[in-house]
């Protein structure tokens, strides 16, 4: 199980035949995750090479879709065309099988175009966009699995902790605390920090209540908005499974831009300070360090009776 | 990315928002003459500094600090009043709400026609992150701190979503202008300037367009007083003509730097520096370092895929900093692979003639090969198995107490 991704859900790659594209297809087809073909217009009908075996490369998404019935695509293309990509994949699911899951990993995306991108989306209620700049969406398997982004495989393990994150590196910190306590993981989605994306925290937790493999869920959050406290509000009412959260930018000043486009702290809203104080509020046990996620997740499912 | 007003009122002009005649000037000869050619009366003459609260701002000598004027923004009612507001803005510092004690040094000025004010209303357009749209934003109470306004008088800030896939729609800016209290002339101009105002956030990639005050005059003409622009720097690949707006010297120098190489820096004023990838581990090795209690010097996240070159320029960019006592490198390995990074810090130390303490927490792809490197290097760097350690760590090597 998992969410929305299977094990061995068939992937395409939008841009498979750009540098980040086919590095990073490479790395998923070594992962064991099933890329089925790629798409790059203008360069139909070639071939890309990945891990000595040859994988197809359509010029649009529609073609791809029909010839592989794929149930994912994940785009590397390049912060101009990126939008747009994310609207072609979206249009060729709705119409050819109502459904599908489109992960965009790039950086830098317009902004208006995420908003244009992500209203087009929502009109397609079959399909669910994951990110801009995020590091994706990785199920791992017994052996290998769905890795669909840029995260190291290779830290992953099946198992039954769900974890959502605005942060990439920190997702892999989330990911190796819940290793360090022996567990392994259902799904780790990255949704990325930018300030409009697709799927959000609340869809993730809705997923993860309702997903039996998963037991308990990791929440990392970052400073900006106020997605965190929405979800935390949310929590409270609707999911019965252990949730431990963090958030990162205690120490951000205000103003100040860190990294991330989202991650900034206007007229003294969205700090970290907020989002942990709703995070207790709902009963979401926190850790103020991430290298003791592990501990806190581990009482967690103690206190919930899901560990002795 | 931030402009100046007299630059968002260049912008505002070309696409059909009303303002009134202006001119931008940088020395004091040119701000009385652009006096005379405007043939006002009365005229404002207001500091160019891309910071708010320039009005009520004060004007510093910049080596003594002594007082030259209160008030960044003057009404002239004479050729010698804006003679004398030039001389005591220009070249001298700025302090406001906004900048900090540090202030800004004013380069440029506005000079801009005096106007028969009616009424002072607010009206900002931004992105909305919670709805994933545009957002416009109007008050009656024009000339406050909007931010007070929402606080106590919530019921006084009127909001309008545009919806992307239609765009901003007739209904929309009736509702909004009648909640404003515009009738006649007067609603008819704000539906003018509000379609060009959307219509301008929308082709030039705006991320905030802020008009506080905006005003009705006498003649019932709805006029934009104050610009503040913003731009989404995600756009600057299809606006060539930023380059031309942008003022480098409201800017971190380190910080433009820093973005040109491909790393994200923000200084801050610990005495930690620390080297991280990634956004959100870089924000959470700060918190963690303030937990242990110590201060970090600086935000720097090297990227996803940071070559040697990156990791050496990354630490002469923190050791630019002299309040720097100590550095702490975190490296979640992803696609970027530990052995890398072990060689690219051991190449940066020696290059760069450390002499601070270093401490290296290193995890993810190839980290034995890395915590190996480093192991058998002679330099004196500290490793740690994870971030609490290496936060503990470098507080230790300095001196603080844990």
């Amino acid at each position: 199980m998992g969410i929305w991704i299977e094990e061995n859900a068939k992937l395409l790659v939008q841009g498979i035949t750009g540098k980040q594209g086919m590095f990073h297809a490479d790395k998923m087809v070594e992962y064991g995750t099933n890329i089925v073909g790629g798409c790059t217009p203008g360069k139909g009908g070639q071939t890309v090479e990945l891990q000595g075996k040859n994988f197809p490369v359509w010029n649009s998404m529609f073609e791809a879709i029909k010839a592989t019935d794929a149930d994912a695509t994940v785009i590397y293309v390049p912060p101009p065309f990126a939008g747009e990509a994310i609207m072609e994949a979206a249009d060729a699911f709705d119409q050819i099988k109502g459904e599908g899951v489109v992960v965009c990993i790039t950086e830098g995306i317009p902004t208006l175009d995420m908003v244009k991108a992500v209203a087009f989306v929502e009109n397609r209620p079959g399909v669910r966009l994951i990110g801009p700049n995020c590091p994706g969406i990785i199920t791992p398997g017994e052996n290998g699995g769905a890795k669909i982004g840029i995260m190291p495989g290779h830290i992953h393990a099946k198992g039954r902790i769900g974890i959502v994150s605005k942060s990439g590196t920190l997702t892999y910190e989330a990911v190796a605390q819940t290793m360090s306590i022996g567990e392994g993981q259902s799904t780790c989605v990255g949704i990325g920090g930018d300030p409009v994306n697709g799927t959000g925290f609340i869809d993730c937790l809705a997923a993860f209540e309702s997903d039996s493999q998963t037991e308990a869920i990791v929440m990392i959050g970052e400073i900006g908005g106020n997605a965190e406290q929405e979800a935390a509000a949310w929590a409270k009412e609707n999911v019965t499974k252990p949730i431990v959260g963090f958030v990162a930018g205690a120490t951000a000043p205000p103003g100040k831009r860190m990294g991330h486009a989202g991650a900034i702290i206007s007229g003294g809203k969205g700090t970290a300070e907020e989002k942990f104080e709703a995070f207790e509020a709902a009963g979401i046990a926190c850790a103020k360090d991430p290298s003791e996620l592990g501990a806190v997740l581990l009482d967690s499912l103690i206190k919930a009776g899901l560990r002795r | 990315m931030n402009i100046h007003e007299y630059q968002g009122k260049a912008l505002f002009r070309s696409h059909g928002v009303k303002v009134l005649d202006g001119v931008h000037c940088t020395s004091v000869e040119s701000a009385v003459s652009a006096y005379d050619s405007l043939q006002s009366k009365v005229v404002a003459v207001k500091s160019q500094i891309h910071a708010g609260g320039r009005g009520k701002g004060n004007l510093y000598l910049p080596n003594t600090r002594d007082l030259v004027m209160e008030g960044g923004v003057k009404i002239a009612f004479s050729r010698e009043d804006v003679h004398t507001y030039a001389t005591n803005i220009l070249g001298n510092l700025l302090v406001t709400k906004q900048t900090g004690y540090e202030g800004k040094i004013v380069n440029h000025l506005y000079v801009e026609s005096g106007c028969d004010i009616a009424h002072e209303y607010y009206l900002a357009l931004l992105v909305d992150r919670d709805q994933k749209s545009v957002l416009i934003m109007a008050s009656t109470e024009g000339g406050m701190d909007i931010e007070e306004v929402a606080e106590e008088t919530p019921e006084l800030l009127h909001k309008i979503n545009v919806d992307p896939n239609v765009g901003l729609m007739g209904y929309q800016i009736r509702d909004l202008g009648l909640a404003l209290g515009l009738s006649g002339a007067s609603h008819k101009s704000f539906r003018k300037m509000l379609q060009s105002l959307y219509k301008l956030f929308v082709q030039e990639d705006c991320a905030m367009v802020e008009i506080n005050p905006l005003v009705r005059t006498g003649g019932d003409e709805m006029v934009a007083l104050d610009a503040k622009v913003s731009f989404d720097e995600n756009a600057e690949f299809r606006h060539k003509n930023w380059d031309d707006l942008r003022d480098l010297s409201e800017e971190e120098d380190v910080e433009i730097r820093a973005k040109e190489t491909g790393l994200s820096y923000v200084k801050l004023d610990g005495n930690i520096g620390c080297l991280v990838n990634g956004a959100g581990l870089a924000m959470a090795t700060m918190d963690v370092i303030k937990l242990y209690g110590g201060e970090p010097a600086n935000f720097l996240d090297v990227g996803g895929g940071a070559n040697e070159e990156q990791v050496k320029t990354a630490f002469s960019i923190i050791l630019e900093d002299p309040n720097v006592k100590g550095i702490l490198v975190n490296i979640f390995g992803g696609i970027m692979r530990c052995d890398i990074i072990a060689r690219g810090v051991i190449a940066a130390t020696e290059a760069l003639d450390l002499n601070v303490p270093l401490v290296v927490r290193l995890a993810g792809t190839n980290v034995d090969e890395g915590k190996a490197i480093l192991a058998s290097s002679t330099l004196n760097i500290h490793p740690a198995d994870d971030l609490a350690e290496g936060a503990q760590k470098i507080v230790e090597l300095i001196g603080g107490d844990v």
